[in-house]
């Protein structure tokens, strides 16, 4: 076995445990988005074509306790939430390197997990290789996972007596984690976090959300101003 | 089709626009540092001010419940590295519990 066999052989490992590891919390996503009144095909639509994790949290989230009055909220929310993956998508299209209807794939597979194994591999074929097995991998599993949450969520009946509303939250807390590396992006969680719970008695749902959101980018762009030298990007891994 | 559908489908093409732009733009035009560290700072905020309301709103106020505990529980196996499902069946568990035995709501 070459040295570049074993970079690619180690990728797709990287990918295959990443996939199957993340795809068994579509479970969760499955039974809580039933639980909070969409029904399958609206569950699975969100799997299938939305196919990002905080985003599909965010939209059931804020339509659960919202209600359908909320939509616009929850739709943004999801929007600003996937913003991050056009960043992934620059970076990674160059290692991908596909195109035509290849690159709407390559697209529709960028995510968290894809991305972080694919930039973390130390060559181009082994980072393709990487994107490549955790995306699909994971676009499989998530969507089986999806599937059987959903199923067995109708089955459930009330989402508050298994946990499941504390089971969203600590999703979300799981996913924000990885980011939590250094002073500046904990000060910022916990400022978000403050704000929020300032905010919500105060607005309606979903709005102090945005309004987080908001206030997140012009203190982004204040920050850039005053401290230019941004900090390297933490790879997040799941 | 109900509001609910128009919303599913709304976000659902919206984030995947998001993720298609990236594959369009010419890299210099997007890649700077700014767009780096305003998106950083975005998805931190977000998926924060989500931890917080997803524990503490309900009812158009803040409402003290099982959540917390469940919550607190997540953070601490996630500072100890558990696994991502273990930590969300372990808050889930944490709230069912109590609200099964009666001491929290």
């Amino acid at each position: 076995m070459t040295a570049s066999d074993s970079s690619t052989a180690r990728a797709r490992a990287q990918g295959l445990q990443v996939a199957l590891a993340v795809s068994l919390y579509g479970v969760s996503f499955g039974a809580l988005a039933v639980t909070s009144g969409f029904s399958l095909w609206q569950t699975m639509v969100l799997s299938l074509v939305m196919f990002s994790g905080a985003s599909q949290f965010a939209l059931i989230g804020i339509i659960a306790t919202g209600g359908a009055a909320a939509g616009l909220a929850a739709v943004l929310s999801a929007g600003l939430l996937g913003i991050r993956n056009s960043l992934y998508a620059l970076r990674m299209s160059p290692l991908v390197g596909a195109r035509g209807g290849l690159r709407v794939i390559a697209a529709h597979l960028t995510i968290d997990e894809s991305t972080a194994v694919g930039s973390a591999q130390t060559s181009v074929a082994a980072g393709r290789v990487g994107f490549w097995t955790t995306g699909v991998g994971l676009f499989i599993g998530w969507n089986l996972m999806t599937l059987l949450g959903a199923l067995l969520g109708n089955v459930l009946g009330d989402v508050r007596t298994y946990g499941l509303d504390a089971a969203a939250a600590a999703a979300f807390l799981g996913l924000v984690w990885p980011w939590l590396t250094r002073g500046e992006p904990v000060v910022a969680a916990v400022a978000a976090a403050v704000l929020t719970v300032a905010l919500v008695p105060a607005l309606p749902t979903g709005v102090p959300v945005l309004v987080v959101a908001l206030t997140a980018i012009a203190f982004g762009l204040y920050r850039h101003r005053v401290a230019p030298q941004a900090p390297p990007r933490e790879e997040v891994t799941p | 089709m109900s509001a609910i559908w128009w919303s599913v489908i709304a976000a659902s093409l919206l984030v995947f626009a998001l993720k298609f732009a990236g594959y369009l733009v010419p890299h210099k035009v997007v890649a700077g540092p700014v767009v780096s560290r305003v998106a950083g700072v975005v998805t931190i905020a977000l998926l924060s001010s989500l931890v917080a309301s997803q524990t503490l709103a309900g009812d158009g106020g803040i409402v003290l419940d099982a959540r917390i505990p469940a919550v607190a529980v997540a953070g601490l196996l996630l500072w100890f590295r558990a696994p991502f499902i273990v930590v969300i069946v372990a808050a889930a568990l944490v709230a069912a519990g109590l609200r099964l035995i009666g001491w929290m709501p």
